[in-house]
């Protein structure tokens, strides 16, 4: 099952009522790599991700993680995801339990580990994201910072061999986005493979081996961050850029 | 600026003099104002009769036990009552959020439930099966009319404590449920560790507002004549010729209801604070 990681999705169409949002997106990322999807408000970044969790059920197209078909019929979606980790621009922390109870949750109930194994690994991955002294806190406790990377490690808790980003650092106060981004490129070192929607375009451009712009519901342009990001070949990359140096984001 | 005195802020927003002087105003003012009631009603015309027939200490002092034995039994239904809603309730809310077509017979039948039940006297429901049931007949099926007026409680409460849950169950926002099944949870186990312990935690005052109905409405079984406070009150109350007995089952419900509608008061409170201080809900 889990001769080649990575991720392949072909021709995947995802539409909403009367709205198409995506219209046939091919992308492919070899294990290891990183790749960062850029695009405006509402080109369909976070859908792309919710569809490759299998949140969201697709219209058409098929999408390959770890080198099985997960949009296959009768496959089942709950072990599907708890081989892919996804972290949500809101965080989605759960606010009835503490951080440690967030983090064992789905190795205890999804991968069924007894509690107190459950437990140790969680202590010792919430340690390693500096997080040791928060383990008995609510999240309401937290800073928006500090909420994030728990949700990360949730995330990485059913151990994933691919995590899904979605601009995960929105939502944060400027002076916050920071510690975020830094354990993210953490992961990026361990070789974790890892799609990213992003409006950091100077954390895309180091972290992502390459960047997809998502325009009009399909991937209109790839390459090298350096390519994309200096030498943009559609007109339409080139003017969502402009308006990203506009805003001062870049 | 200066930062604004918190004690003159509160002063402006209660629209008092400090909290001693406050709390002395609240007691003269509530003194002041029963001892009025009290004289107009002891110096009504008709206030000897009213006080012998309703007042009557020695017919008082006679029925309290009796009714206070009597009150057990309604406590008693209460209680038992109170255990069987809580979770056939909750059953119901979450029958009827079941998703797909496939479970489209069971949401049916979670909405006509409610729907009945809401709309039907309970103390028709109570008749109904307190005198159809146990003359049905059928071997082990109970005669005990208690028992049957139980049922009849828990299945009309259990139709408006339904909808409390349901409301707490939408309440809780969707991306929690997407949180739980991106960590690989099953849409049961989602339910069972993520929605429902914040919906249920976010419902706890509307439930106990039902159960402070329920507490009274636990007198409409004496209709099938079982003997609870409000029937021992009618049975001294005949026998006397005097409705103190009457009062005397009044006041055991209430010293039961009114802390619970203090408590209640109070988690709600607590609740609204604790938003407040939060900012999130
Ligand atoms: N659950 C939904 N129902 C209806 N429309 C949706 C839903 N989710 C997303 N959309 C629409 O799909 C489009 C793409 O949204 P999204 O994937 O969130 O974009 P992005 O993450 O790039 O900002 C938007 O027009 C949005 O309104
Ligand atoms: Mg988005």
């Amino acid at each position: 099952m889990s001769a080649q990681g990575g991720l392949v999705v072909e021709g995947l169409h995802k539409s909403f009522g009367r709205s198409d949002v995506l219209r046939g997106i091919d992308l492919s990322v070899a294990e290891h790599e990183v790749v960062c999807l850029i695009g405006a408000s509402g080109s369909g970044k976070s859908t792309l991700l919710r569809c490759v969790n299998l949140l969201e059920p697709i219209d058409a197209g098929r999408i390959v993680v770890n080198g099985e078909e997960i949009t296959a019929p009768g496959v089942d979606v709950n072990r599907v995801r708890r081989g892919i980790g996804i972290v949500f621009q809101a965080f989605n922390l759960f606010p009835h339990m503490s951080v440690l109870d967030n983090v064992t949750l789905g190795p205890r109930r999804a991968l069924g580990l007894p509690r107190a194994e459950a437990e140790a690994e969680a202590r010792d991955l919430l340690t390693r994201f500096g997080l040791a002294e928060k383990v008995d806190d609510y999240p309401d406790r937290l800073s928006g910072g500090q909420q994030q990377r728990v949700a990360i490690v949730r995330a990485l808790a059913t151990r994933p061999r691919l995590m899904l980003l979605d601009e995960i650092t929105s939502a944060l106060d400027p002076e916050l986005v920071a510690e975020v981004l830094e354990v993210v490129r953490g992961l990026a070192r361990e070789g974790m493979t890892m799609v990213i929607a992003t409006h950091e375009m100077g954390f895309a451009r180091d972290i992502a081996n390459r960047v997809c712009f998502l325009d009009g519901g399909v991937i209109l342009e790839q390459g090298p961050p350096e390519q994309i990001f200096t030498a943009p070949r559609e007109d339409r990359t080139q003017q969502f850029l402009a308006r990203i140096i506009a805003a001062g984001r870049m | 600026m200066a930062a604004p005195d918190p004690g003159r802020r509160s002063r402006i927003l209660q629209g008092g003099f400090g909290p001693l002087t406050n709390m002395s105003i609240a007691l003269v003012s509530t003194f002041v104002f029963l001892l009025v009631v009290v004289l107009l009603i002891v110096n009504a015309p008709g206030w000897e009769t009213v006080k012998q027939s309703f007042f009557n200490v020695g017919e008082g002092r006679d029925t309290f036990p009796l009714v206070a034995r009597a009150f057990l039994l309604n406590v008693k239904m209460f209680l038992i009552a109170e255990a069987l809603i809580l979770v056939f309730a909750l059953v119901i809310a979450v029958m009827r959020g079941l998703p797909g077509p496939v479970f489209f017979p069971l949401r049916a039948l979670a909405i006509a439930y409610t729907d009945f039940f809401r709309g039907v006297p309970t103390i028709l429901v109570i008749y109904v099966l307190g005198f159809g049931a146990p003359g049905l007949n059928l071997t082990g099926v109970p005669t005990n009319p208690v028992v049957w007026g139980v049922v009849g409680l828990v299945l009309v409460y259990s139709a408006y404590v339904s909808e409390v849950y349901r409301a707490g169950i939408e309440s809780i926002h969707p991306s929690q449920e997407a949180a739980a099944r991106s960590l690989g949870l099953s849409r049961a186990q989602a339910l069972r560790f993520v929605i429902l312990p914040q919906a249920v935690r976010r419902v706890i005052p509307p439930l106990l507002n039902d159960f402070i109905g329920l507490q009274k409405d636990t007198a409409l079984v004496s209709v099938l004549g079982s003997v609870d406070a409000l029937q021992q009150a009618n049975i001294n109350s005949a026998a006397d010729f005097n409705y103190t007995p009457y009062l005397i089952a009044a006041f055991f419900f209430v010293i039961i209801t009114i802390p619970l509608a203090r408590f209640t008061d109070w988690l709600i409170a607590r609740e609204r604070r604790r938003r407040q201080a939060g900012g999130v809900a």
